[in-house]
């Protein structure tokens, strides 16, 4: 039920090759953000950050696990992810 | 490999859970597909996985919720539809692998998507929609101490500024686009849904102290490394603000792609549905935004209409048409309210990227003679977002419209697009042709 607050873990991904913290109920796109690291540079090598939150605007786009082109914010964090930014 | 169901529906925000759960509680065998790791949607976002406390709407969400699980319908979360490779069937991807559903009946439930209009600034870090930060905050960003602005338009904006100052961010202000005398008709029009008025009047009383500017809006946003401030005006005088977030989104736009691939006829922006939300393609419903931007009340009543009309429950349906068309009439005074103003059209300047995807600026665009020129020319549009961004904007800057969807409706792997998951491997031509035909149908 909704009025319990689930708990999280606190864990670790990897972005960059740097670990950061998150919590098991953070997405990956909320631990960029707060880690202040952009989640990609833009074809002009911009960085962005996410825009929409919601799985539009791909601006929150990273290589999670090998798998390119992920939606960071569609996905929740999971201990030891890997994540590259460029 | 292809699974066969009575109804899928497509998206697990408020509208799709009630189609959902009252199409297998009528004896419906149910697939429930969305791209998020819990149904919810927007406006329910994280309320599964973290419960923000005391959210708004969260009876509403316990209740669906258990009646959702209570109901049997199946579902499928972080699944993407990317395609419809033969008729009534539906090719998804989940992880790295695809699999094809098949239907008698398809509920669309794609929800709406914020609005962005193009400012200096506005492809900073830092900068967000206004419902893209609370969605994040709901996701697990930490907000307490942040300063943020809150911009755009929308009845959206006083609840989210509530919500990430519940979450314990510092509002510096709410401004919002529409004049005065726009909301004031609005408000006049409330009158016929108190709960909507007493709802607006208890964000109001949780943000006391913070300005709230009406016909002002964001004029540019300044970084040094990440956003420093923003420049706000009302066409007449300018302010600069100091903040670490700017939220800003205009209204919603609703997300259309899918009912396109499918050919659904689409009138005045919205996809076109008779008295039991069936669209111009038979067995194809659209409930929630899609239909008219009109939140939850509206997503919930079309979706237990949906939900019955898939399940054959037609004179059951028909109980909720007086509610409903007050609805729709609620939605219409939406639109009008939180229209974009005029003078939106001129924040964009020549070098300011319009298109994110692809960095393709302002003046990049008008050297184009239209929406197909600028795809072929700049590449607007043609990248990961396909347009979702870009599209509401240059139809708002250029009167450029996007006439329809193409698959797939998400990159998606080759090899998914490629699967033999049906049998048939149906190239986009084919595809686009079966789409043509189920609009005749």
């Amino acid at each position: 039920m909704v009025s319990e607050q689930p708990v999280h873990s606190a864990i670790t991904i990897v972005v960059d090759g740097r670990c950061i913290d998150a919590t098991s109920g953070m997405t990956v796109a909320a631990a960029l953000l707060h880690a202040g690291i952009p989640s990609r540079k833009s074809v002009r090598g911009e960085p962005r950050a996410p825009l929409c939150g919601m799985g539009i605007c791909f601006e929150c786009a990273a290589t999670v696990d090998g798998e390119p082109l992920r939606r960071t914010c569609q996905m929740l964090c999971r201990a030891s992810m890997e994540v590259v930014t460029e | 490999m292809t699974t066969a169901v009575r109804v899928v529906v497509a998206g697990a925000g408020p509208a799709g859970m009630a189609a959902a759960s009252v199409a297998a509680e009528n004896r419906c065998r149910v697939l429930l597909l969305d791209e998020n790791p819990a149904p919810g949607g927007q406006l329910w976002r994280g309320y599964k996985t973290n419960a923000v406390r005391k959210s708004p709407h969260a009876g509403e969400f316990a209740r669906w919720m258990s009646r959702l699980d209570a109901s049997g319908a199946e579902l499928w979360a972080e699944t993407s539809i990317v395609d419809c490779p033969a008729p009534s069937t539906l090719r998804a991807e989940r992880g790295g692998s695809s699999r094809d559903v098949s239907w008698d009946r398809l509920i669309i439930a794609t929800g709406a998507r914020e609005r962005f209009l193009p400012f200096p600034g506005w492809t900073l870090p830092g900068v967000t929609g206004a419902g893209g930060l609370q969605a994040l905050v709901k996701s697990g960003l930490p907000i307490a101490g942040k300063r943020v602005v809150v911009a755009g338009s929308g009845p959206l904006l006083l609840a989210i500024a509530a919500g990430l100052k519940r979450e314990g961010a510092q509002i510096e202000g709410i401004f919002e686009q529409a004049p005065w005398s726009r909301l004031i008709q609005f408000g006049a029009a409330l009158a016929a849904h108190p709960a909507k008025l007493i709802e607006g009047a208890q964000y109001r009383r949780r943000l006391l102290g913070v300005p709230y500017k009406a016909g002002w809006w964001v004029k540019s946003a300044l970084s040094e490394g990440r956003l420093r401030q923003v420049v706000v005006t009302n066409g007449r005088k300018q302010r600069e603000i100091a903040c670490d977030f700017l939220a800003c989104g205009f209204h919603l736009v609703p997300n259309l792609q899918l009912a396109q691939l499918l050919g659904c006829r689409i009138e005045r922006g919205y996809v076109a549905v008779n008295a039991v939300q069936e669209t111009s393609c038979r067995n194809v419903y659209c409930v929630g935004e899609p239909t008219g931007i009109g939140g939850l009340d509206k997503a919930l009543v079309e979706g237990e209409i949906a939900g019955l009309a898939a399940a054959g429950q037609l004179g059951k349906a028909a109980q909720f048409l007086p509610l409903r068309q007050k609805l729709r009439r609620f939605a219409d005074r939406l639109d009008q309210a939180f229209a974009p103003r005029a003078e939106l059209r001129n924040l964009a300047a020549a070098e300011t990227v319009v298109c994110r995807c692809e960095d393709v600026t302002r003046e990049d665009l008008e050297r184009c003679a239209g929406g197909r020129a600028a795809r072929l020319h700049t590449r607007c549009g043609m990248g990961p977002c396909q347009g979702r961004i870009c599209g509401p904007a240059t139809e708002f800057l250029f009167g450029w419209t996007v006439a329809g969807a193409r698959p797939p409706l998400y990159p998606a792997r080759v090899t998914t697009l490629a699967a033999d998951a049906s049998g048939a491997f149906a190239p986009p031509d084919q595809a686009a042709q079966i789409a043509g035909e189920c609009a005749n149908s």
